[in-house]
């Protein structure tokens, strides 16, 4: 009784390449910022105020990606950024996953009050427009990191909650849950050694995805001032900032812009790429 | 008697007539069933789509709870226990389900299937059981590491009789397991199950919509229509002269290889 089906292996994908290298060198870059920032991120200097990136006519060396209005270094405010949009990520990301996700599986599984209890808060939950929560429970809480990580969680946890329930409710209703219940687990044992470990390459996409968004809505906040004092450079403050002046110094909005965009599709693209490389199941 | 069971009732709400308000009407299912199961038989339970033989198995294993009458195994009372306290029986009583492929975890090797169950009740020994249950259904012992998507329909549903005979059950209910699979396979995977049976001295519910394969493996017949029960007997007397209506209607519509030559 040979076969090949079992000697089929997957190599690691392009995409989990690119992305989990963009991410480490972030990660990286994020843990030694003040050993590798070229200069002070806050330290202002008139005289050399938007200059252009080092290989544009006219650069200042030491500049690499050239400096805003104020002189400020654009480089190291991004990797500064870096650390605040990497922080919120994960503690974010995370906190939302775990909450929605624990959610989402007992209201899939058990279904009964569990479910009526959690969907109706979930449905009345998703019909507040997100940024205008967000916006408003910052101006609640007051500014700080904390408060756009509360946010960030306050608003996110039904989109977990949303998709593992109905993962769970698909899981439930095979035959390999019957199955447990037949050699006689219990219903939270069968929960979580048959439902979770079934649900868990979906946890770890929407996770993924999730962090993504974090940043995008850390990014949101701090263009509409919301978020972490104007002392500490966002990812997004420099967007903000960067717009007014885009005809005179594009470099200022478009590195940070581009470092966004790269680290929101990298950690999409995470995702994708860990489930096709450890999920044992082929699709 | 590993099992008996009188006049059991069991209706599924109709949550497609239920009003706004309140509950929904039910629906029966089962309409007054009973039977005795003999230690060490072979009992068929054979009926068209919708006559309730999956749902009555699945009460018998109390997955499903009955409305009403009693389902008494070996001697217990069982019909409206709760999960606690079937906890310590579960494993007396196994199944082998339809769907090979959805009766198994997708994401756990063949060796934990297998050992899940056995960890429950403490068993020792698991490296040495799961081997044993892998050689009475013929795989080899290698595919402890595999997972289920890497075997065959006929391998899967082997597996899922290794790990219904690994908790040593006395009773296994064998719901349709071999409509999933080709016709080579249905046989191997059949010939296997009654080699096992007279082997461990199981008792067996076998259900099942083909007639053929019921007279092959089966001592004795339930043949229900419309959640009642019209007939049943022995195997041998049942084919050779049924009784209801139905029952005949069933036995026509077996194609024959000769179809000049009548049942002997």
């Amino acid at each position: 009784m040979r076969d090949a089906r079992g000697d089929i292996r997957r190599p690691i994908g392009l995409r989990l390449w690119l992305s989990g290298g963009w991410l480490t060198l972030l990660a990286l870059g994020a843990l030694f910022t003040p050993w590798i920032a070229p200069k002070d991120p806050l330290m202002q200097d008139l005289f050399l105020g938007r200059m252009p990136p080092f290989w544009v006519q006219g650069a200042e060396p030491g500049y690499l990606l050239g400096t805003d209005s104020l002189g400020r270094d654009v480089l190291s405010r991004i990797l500064y950024g870096t650390r605040l949009a990497l922080i919120v990520a994960l503690v974010a990301g995370t906190l939302t996953c775990v909450i929605g996700a624990t959610l989402g599986l007992i209201a899939g599984y058990y279904r009964g009050w569990p479910d009526r209890i959690i969907s109706r808060f979930v449905d009345i939950w998703m019909a507040f427009p997100p940024v205008l929560f967000a916006i408003l429970l910052i101006a609640v809480l007051g500014p700080g990191l904390i408060s756009i990580i509360i946010a960030i969680v306050v608003i996110d946890w039904t989109r977990f909650a949303r998709v593992i329930r109905a993962e769970a409710m698909t899981q439930g209703a095979m035959d390999y849950v019957a199955s447990a219940q037949v050699a006689g687990r219990t219903r939270f044992g069968t929960m979580l050694t048959e439902i979770l470990p079934n649900v868990l390459p979906t946890i770890v996409a929407l996770l993924t995805l999730e962090m993504g968004i974090a940043v995008i809505v850390e990014a949101i906040l701090s263009f509409v001032n919301l978020s972490i004092s104007t002392d500490s450079p966002t990812w997004g403050g420099m967007i903000a900032e960067g717009r007014t002046s885009v005809h005179q110094a594009w470099w200022v909005l478009v590195f940070p812009l581009i470092t966004l965009f790269l680290t929101v599709l990298s950690f999409s693209q995470l995702g994708e790429g860990l489930k096709d490389r450890f999920d044992p199941v082929l699709r | 008697m590993m099992y008996q069971v009188r006049d059991l009732r069991l209706s599924f709400p109709d949550l497609t007539r239920k009003p706004l308000l309140g509950a929904a009407p039910r629906t029966p299912v089962l309409k007054g069933i009973s039977f005795d199961l003999p230690k060490g038989a072979v009992l068929g339970i054979v009926g068209g789509s919708g006559s309730g033989k999956s749902t009555l198995g699945r009460a018998m294993l109390r997955l499903l709870e009955p409305d009403s009458g009693t389902i008494a195994f070996d001697g217990t009372d069982i019909t409206h226990q709760t999960e606690d306290q079937l906890r310590g029986m579960r494993q007396r009583f196994q199944m082998i389900f339809q769907d090979p492929m959805s009766s198994l975890n997708p994401r756990r090797r063949v060796g934990g299937i297998i050992a899940g169950p056995l960890k429950l009740y403490g068993f020792d020994g698991l490296t040495a059981r799961v081997n044993e249950a892998l050689d009475m259904v013929g795989l080899p012992r290698s595919f402890a590491r595999r997972f289920p998507h890497e075997l065959s329909g006929g391998q899967r549903q082997r597996v899922g009789i290794a790990r219904a005979i690994a908790l040593r059950p006395d009773f296994i209910l064998a719901d349709e397991i071999v409509s999933g699979l080709d016709v080579s396979s249905q046989a191997q995977v059949l010939n296997l199950l009654g080699k096992l049976v007279g082997e461990l001295g199981l008792t067996l519910g076998f259900i099942s919509h083909d007639l053929s394969v019921i007279r092959r493996l089966c001592d004795r017949v339930l043949v229900l229509h419309h959640g009642e029960v019209v007939e049943q007997g022995d195997t041998d007397a049942l084919f050779a002269a049924p009784q209801a209506a139905y029952t005949r209607e069933l036995l026509a519509s077996i194609p024959l290889p000769d179809p000049d030559q009548p049942w002997d």
